[in-house]
């Protein structure tokens, strides 16, 4: 047999059984495997496309990369319907199931508090797109076209346009910090994740904010229509909401440090969200 | 509701969350953090050729840096 272990998350115990035609990566179905007292989420995959050579080279492979992504996701999204669980990195490949068990152990202490902190919890993406910042490109060349009669006019017309750049990017920041701060004061944590490359993403604008809120289910839809009621208040932004999401960002490895504590300042954000508003 | 949602997940949002949420275990394969970094600049690299080759009405290429003074030159 040349099966390895895919683990997509770790649960409490549910009552619930699984649905049945819950397929993992690769096609195969998602099983439960107890283990002193919490429950990995499991299911076979080849050894041929999960072993470590063959799984680098697949992960820059963005078809197989999307697919195994969008399983993984599949899986925990149906967890999220009978409990909370807490979701693995992609691509977690164990050989068998001793070696499941094996790391369960090792991590049990671990494992209970963060399904404990995160218990009842969902996430939620928020994203602000600057259209004009994106836009002002678009109007350089034109401009750029009409052929600047001297040097001056050239280095009038340079200015001009940095100027307005410069004032887009000043109201963009001041628009998603004010946005941060008050999103931030309805979820119990929140996470910067970098601003996405809109060669990847594909979406139009400039993606001046890309945050993660960990809400609890029971204030979800609170904090979504507080969202919905920032939709309009900008001109020339765009914000956009995702999920609710098992709380990726918040299992506590990568999220907290670093990048949160640089806005996080609530005082700092309520300031200039004054001058916004 | 009426704030934008979009019916399918973008591959984006997902790998924000799947390559650099998610506990970290070391299982057996081993997938470092390092890795991951470069699949994700890999993909970069990926989409944004793809994209040169058709490319989009509303991202014509410009500098991604900030205030760069390029063009003095070309004057």
């Amino acid at each position: 047999m040349t099966g390895l272990r895919y683990v997509y998350a770790v649960c409490r115990p549910f009552g619930t059984p699984l649905q049945a035609e819950l397929t993992g990566v690769a096609g195969a179905p998602a099983g439960l495997l107890h283990h002193h007292g919490l429950v990995a989420v499991v299911s076979t995959v080849p050894e041929a496309d999960f072993g470590e050579e063959a799984l680098k080279a697949h992960l820059e492979d963005l078809d197989w990369l999307a697919a195994t992504a969008r399983a993984h996701q599949g899986v925990v999204d149906a967890l999220t319907t009978v409990t909370t669980p807490l979701p693995l990195r992609l691509a977690t490949v164990f050989r068998d199931d001793s070696a499941v068990r094996v790391m369960i152990e090792a991590r049990e202490e671990h494992f209970r508090a963060l399904l404990d902190r995160l218990d009842g919890r969902v996430e939620w993406g928020v994203k602000v797109y600057a259209e004009e910042a994106a836009a002002e490109p678009v109007g350089a060349p034109p401009a750029a076209g009409a052929k600047p009669a001297s040097g001056r006019d050239y280095l009038r017309q340079r200015r001009a346009r940095g100027q307005a750049k410069e004032e887009t990017w000043q109201r963009a920041e001041r628009f998603a910090h004010a946005l941060h701060a008050r999103l931030s004061a309805h979820a119990e944590d929140v996470r910067l994740h970098a601003p996405q490359n809109s060669a990847l993403s594909q979406a139009s604008g400039l993606n001046v904010l890309n945050a993660a809120y960990l809400v609890p289910r029971a204030h979800s839809e609170e904090f979504v229509e507080l969202v919905d009621r920032t939709k309009d208040e900008e001109p020339g932004f765009r914000v956009e909401l995702t999920g609710p999401w098992a709380a990726y960002s918040f299992t506590g490895d990568t999220g907290g440090s670093g990048d949160t504590g640089q806005i996080q300042d609530g005082q700092g954000a309520a300031d200039v969200g004054e001058g916004v508003s | 509701m009426t704030v934008v949602e979009r019916r399918e997940i973008a591959l984006v949002d997902l790998l924000d969350r799947l390559l650099a949420g998610g506990v970290v275990i070391t299982g057996d394969i081993t997938l470092r953090i390092a890795d991951v970094d470069l699949v994700r600049i890999d993909l970069n690299a990926l989409i944004s050729s793809v994209n040169a080759a058709v490319p989009s009405p509303f991202e014509p290429a410009f500098p991604p840096a900030g205030p760069a003074e390029p063009s003095e030159e070309a004057m």
